[in-house]
């Protein structure tokens, strides 16, 4: 049976099978016999196959680059092959890919990057001063004032340092620590840091790791990795997506039959969700983390995009200064961010941070030497955080340019907000919550009986059966809800509101029109 | 005065017996690490352990931080400790020995109960006991508790602080452009231009960095480094590393599909060891690793909860590898795990040998017989010195040994921008080359990539060029040439170099440096220095590597932190360093193990 199956993929695969045929591999396992202390399995079976490999892995999904995208990158190919398609581009409004959309870096951004990857043009006259002073500033603080060194593995220390400022500007005073600070690569890379280093324990008191539902699908993939619990409490669909504090409750009380839940994390904004946590929420949640000693992760990378003018971003860690020392003093917290949302949408450098409130020294020390093993975060992303966290200030060359570059991506992004929303709302059988912040719409979707017996014919989730005509009938890339996890029975899918607006306007009306064909033809 | 101390030369000479290699002894799954860690716990916590537990330890910890107060921030060293265990030279306190953050750990742990009390704290949820234990005994030396305390020296120097020194030099690491070498021109120009594309209208560029920046931006979403790539990387990189690859390799096809990009080469490994290990008990995964190895493969493999499995390299041959050393290696891990894969670092971290074709196919040889995946680290490819010494790469001499191996043995190739002539370190950039890799397993790959999104694109774009340099018929071709020239010459001279120097001095004998960064020098310690280090409970290279930044500012790794046949004290020193540099610190180096000896004597 193993060896059949091992047959069918070597065919599927003749490049790395070479032309040689049976009689040297049975050769080869007549071979093998010769040899004492052997696995009783065939010489032709691989090391490492989907048998033998690492089964926490196997179970990973995600599906933000899943089946699905993998199926958009067939369909480009097909297209630039000229192979006739009802339509003539593949949109991938798959990925929060802010630049992939079109979006233009920011500039002052990008010149001191320019300054610091090439110090040559230092002297270059073409060069506002202001970013000439922050490349020199980054430099000096490199080791041998070059981005090619290895920085210290929390990353360097000016940078951090312009780090714990920005906190504690945003907060309002409320005071950040550098050493509290630790660049990443990318706020993936925090994030699965952390929740490495707090699972622990077998059967019963294994690490439980509170997501909420539906999540972005890095935090089920690294639970399933570290073979820890996953324990989801879900969002309110009715009220916004709110956070209730009952349902956390709830939540809690069934795993700690089977778990020990551990942590608690927080997407605020949320991704895939879109809503902004009022205060009063925040401080629930770390009421409710105080009382059942849970570690909060903060997932704050969508700071900067709240769109709805009567709501705010409260972080984490302000709302816990201000609730008092009872709770400042004991609550343990981390808390994410990153270059590759807010305004300047640099993904591709991998910059991020985490900051850490109340951890155990012992536990820092930890921490850092788990870091140091993959020596530092790239040196590039860490000088992009740094001009995110110490953009121009009035009064500089490069101020105006900045800001309004800034806001109008921000505008931009509002209005795309606004404008997603309203569109699904005329749709009959989509229901869109109002997106508050982040970069996503999240629709509910209504899927026909027809079309979910459809789907399971084809062992297909009814939603990604959804997603994958829409494909292929429209180029149109979206996620499946059931990616991101969703209460059973409901249908959602995730789509970026990143495309520039005129084509966002179409994208929406193909959305539409295949909607309602659908559920025609599904009737 | 060498001859004057009574220490034992005897292996040397080849006369001594062979000292009898450490052997796992544990196992069980949850400890396989146990015989280099016997408490479970990490460096740091190693080196706490016996001070925590003596009284004095406590007493001094209290007496530093008084329970009312917050845990103190400033380094204790200024503070006189008490007389019995000031090291023999009188010179140097042991609390100064250890970075400022172990010291606070044990004044923390000492006050922590009081403390919580009067605070009304509540324990934390994460804290020592209740963290990953697989991490917790992950250990990385490169950058351990003396790196930290070479970081605390540096800032006493600026604040004025008076040291028997004026600078720390940092032979620790192979970080080349920390040590003052300069980047090589065209590959910054090149991502000058992607980062700022303004810049393709300057006339201060070339026009082949600009042909070659519009290339590669057209291949980048959005024709911008701020999007993501594809997982696996930008694919026309990809095509370029293949095609780099047939290159060197004389012609054998490399495809695309194969290779992945990742965040410098320490990623890719740490992504196949983790698809290779399973099973539980004694099925648990086991990976062959050299003893002195690179502490990324133990570290790996201990947050895994994989079984390491030491082979030893032979220092009386030049650190070769050898066959029979494997098979021993294998045949008693049988015994208590699955040995699944094989490690080989060529050219040697820390070890400096470079592997002869025939080793590379005796190796391949005995992967293949007893079905071990192969995963060749080949980051130094760039970096053979020695006359006679030729890099191999492992899929190239697999290839060529043809039916059964070519077809079947499966391989996992890295390479990095941070070693080579190019030194990019901060950039993190690598690849991995998968040979032979199972279809599906290679899907799985890609969607495990795919939960970090992407490397880091400018690090993508040093690849490049790395692999595509400038042709003859190019601008840039002799500048570049140039500058990889003088960068790889003046290595091979500092490798020379240093062998001589350390082989001149008495007590210290240096295997020839090959290839790679480093040297990895076996010392010889008196007796009462090892008992001094032992009352103390630092391992004895870590005692005296610990001294010698305290006294003269070079921060060198300990052998320990590497491996080493028992009994046996080595250290691994950077050939990095300027020229100019570097002659005065060796001779420094041998001074100091001289005095050392001698005050231990």
């Amino acid at each position: 049976m193993q060896r059949a199956a091992a047959l069918v993929r070597r065919g599927c695969c003749p490049r790395t099978l070479g032309p040689w045929g049976r009689s040297q591999s049975s050769a080869a396992a007549e071979a093998s016999a010769v040899l004492k202390v052997r696995p009783e399995r065939s010489r032709r079976e691989r090391i490492l196959t989907l048998e033998s490999m690492n089964p926490q892995v196997k179970a990973v999904e995600y599906a933000v680059r899943g089946p699905i995208v993998l199926k958009a990158g067939e369909i480009e190919l097909e297209l630039q092959r000229g192979i006739k398609k009802p339509f003539t581009e593949v949109i991938r409004a798959n990925i929060g890919d802010a630049q992939a959309m079109g979006q233009q870096p920011i500039t002052f951004l990008r010149q001191v990057m320019a300054l610091c990857t090439y110090p040559n043009l230092l002297d270059s006259p073409s060069f506002p001063e202001d970013a000439k002073k922050r490349a020199r500033r980054i430099l000096q603080a490199c080791g041998g004032n070059s981005l090619g060194s290895y920085s210290a593995s929390q990353g360097v220390n000016c940078i951090r340092e312009d780090v714990a400022a920005y906190i504690t500007r945003r907060d309002g005073g409320v005071p950040a620590d550098p050493d509290n600070i630790y660049l990443t690569t990318g706020a993936s890379d925090g994030i699965s840091t952390i929740l490495k280093i707090l699972v622990s324990g077998g059967g019963k008191s294994r690490t439980g790791v509170m997501i909420p539902i539906p999540q972005y699908p890095l935090y089920s993939a690294v639970i399933s990795e570290l073979d820890a619990i996953q324990v989801n409490y879900y969002l309110d669909e009715d009220n916004c997506w709110a956070l209730n504090v009952n349902e956390l409750r709830r939540a809690v009380q069934q795993a700690k039959e089977h778990c020990n839940p551990k942590v608690l994390c927080i997407i605020n904004p949320g991704n895939p969700t879109g809503q902004v946590q009022s205060r009063k929420c925040i401080e629930d949640v770390i009421h409710f983390a105080w009382e059942e000693k849970l570690f909060l992760l903060a997932d704050e990378v969508y700071q900067d995009n709240v769109y709805s003018p009567d709501c705010k971003f409260h972080s984490f860690k302000k709302v816990l200064y201000e609730m008092g020392p009872e709770y400042s003093s004991n609550v343990e917290l981390a808390s994410f961010h990153s270059t590759s949302k807010g305004y300047m949408g640099e993904c591709g450098y991998r910059g991020g941070y985490m900051e850490v409130i109340n951890l155990h020294p012992e536990i820092k020390g930890q921490l850092v030497k788990l870091l140091s093993v993959r020596l530092c975060p790239p040196v590039s992303g860490q000088a992009a955080m740094d001009i995110v966290v110490n953009p121009p200030v009035p009064g500089e060359e490069s101020f105006e340019q900045f800001s309004r570059e800034k806001e109008s991506v921000l505008g931009n992004l509002a209005k795309k907000a606004k404008l997603t929303e309203d569109m699904f709302s005329q749709v009959p059988g989509i229901h869109c919550n109002p997106l508050m912040g982040a970069m996503y719409a999240f629709p509910r979707i209504f899927i026909p009986a027809k079309a979910v017996e459809a789907a399971q014919a084809r062992k297909m989730a009814p939603d990604m059966f959804y997603c994958m005509k829409l494909l292929e009938e429209t180029g149109i890339c979206v996620v499946p809800g059931s990616g991101f996890g969703q209460r059973e029975g409901t249908y959602h899918f995730r789509m970026t509101i990143l495309p520039p607006v005129e084509k966002l306007k179409t994208v929406l009306q193909k959305v539409k029109d295949f909607h309602i064909k659908f559920l025609e033809e599904y009737a | 005065m060498w001859v004057s101390c009574p220490l034992s030369w005897g292996r040397w000479a080849g006369t001594g017996p062979h000292p009898k290699p450490r052997l796992p002894s544990h196992p069980l799954p949850m400890a396989p690490r146990a015989e280099l860690c016997p408490d479970g716990r990490g460096l740091a916590a190693r080196l706490l352990q016996p001070l925590l537990s003596s009284q004095w330890g406590q007493q001094a910890a209290a007496k530093r931080a008084p329970p009312s107060q917050a845990p103190p921030s400033q380094p204790w060293p200024t503070e006189p400790g008490p007389a019995d265990l000031i090291p023999a030279s009188g010179s140097c306190h042991l609390l100064s020995l250890l970075p400022a953050h172990l010291s606070r750990v044990m004044a923390l742990r000492a006050v922590e109960h009081s403390q919580e009390a009067a605070n009304g704290l509540k324990e934390k949820v994460l804290t020592l006991d209740s963290m990953n234990p697989c991490v917790r005994r992950v250990e990385y030396a490169v950058r351990g508790p003396i790196v930290q305390r070479a970081l605390e020296l540096e800032q006493e120097l600026r604040q004025g602080v008076k040291k028997p020194f004026t600078e720390v030099i940092r032979a620790n690491i192979g970080d080349a452009q920390a040590m003052g070498q300069i980047p090589i021109t065209f590959p910054r120009q090149v991502l000058a231009l992607c980062v700022h594309p303004d810049l393709l209208n300057s006339p201060d560029f070339p026009d082949d960095a600009k042909r070659r920046a519009e290339r590669i931006l057209q291949a980048c979403g959005g024709h911008s480094l701020g999007a993501y790539s594809i997982s696996a990387g930008v694919q026309m990189i990809r095509e370029d590393v293949a095609r780099y690859i047939e290159r060197r390799d004389g012609g054998i096809p490399a495809d695309p599909n194969n290779i992945f990009l990742s965040t410098g080469a320490s990623d890719a490994i740490v992504t196949v060891l983790k698809l290779l290990v399973t099973g539980e008990g004694r099925t648990r995964t086991g990976v062959l690793i050299p003893t002195p190895q690179y502490p990324l493969y133990s570290a790996a493999l201990a947050e895994f909860n994989a079984v390491q499995v030491d082979y030893y390299l032979d220092e009386e041959r030049a650190w070769a590898l050898d066959v029979a050393e494997l098979r021993r290696a294998l045949r008693q891990a049988r015994d208590h795990c699955r040995p699944r894969a094989l490690c080989v670092i060529n050219p040697g971290n820390p070890t400096g040998q470079v592997q002869t074709r025939a080793c590379i196919e005796d190796v391949i040889r005995f992967a293949f017989e007893e079905r071990l995946f192969l995963l060749a680290d080949e980051v130094y490819q760039d970096n053979v010195y020695a006359e006679g010494s030729q890099f191999h790469s492992f899929k190239k001499v697999l290839t060529e040994m043809g039916p059964p191996y070519a077809a079947r043995q499966e391989l996992a190739s890295f390479h990095s921008i941070s070693k080579g002539f190019m030194g990019e370190c901060g950039f993190r950039g690598g690849y991995v080359e998968v040979v032979n890799m199972d279809a599906a397993v290679k899907q799985q790959m890609q969607k495990l990539r795919s939960v970090r999104l992407c490397p880091p694109t400018p690090g993508q774009v040093l690849l490049d060029v790395a692999v595509s340099p400038p042709a003859p018929s190019d601008p840039s071709f002799a500048q570049f040439q140039a500058e990889r020239r003088a960068v790889l010459a003046e290595l091979a001279a500092k490798a020379k170099l240093t062998e001589q120097v350390f082989n001149e001095a008495p007590g210290i004998r240096c295997n020839p440096v090959q290839g790679a960064m480093y040297s990895f020098p076996r010392m010889e310690l008196p007796p009462r220095a090892v008992q001094r280090a032992q009352e103390l409970g630092l391992a004895p290279d870590m005692f005296f590597c610990l001294r010698l930044l305290e006294e003269t500012g070079i921060c060198v790794v300990p052998g320990s932190g590497f491996g080493q046949r028992e009994g046996t004290y080595h250290f691994r020193m950077t050939i990095l360093p300027p020229m100019e540099k570097l002659r005065p610190l060796l001779e420094k180096l041998s001074q100091f193990h001289a005095k050392f000896t001698c005050e231990y004597s």
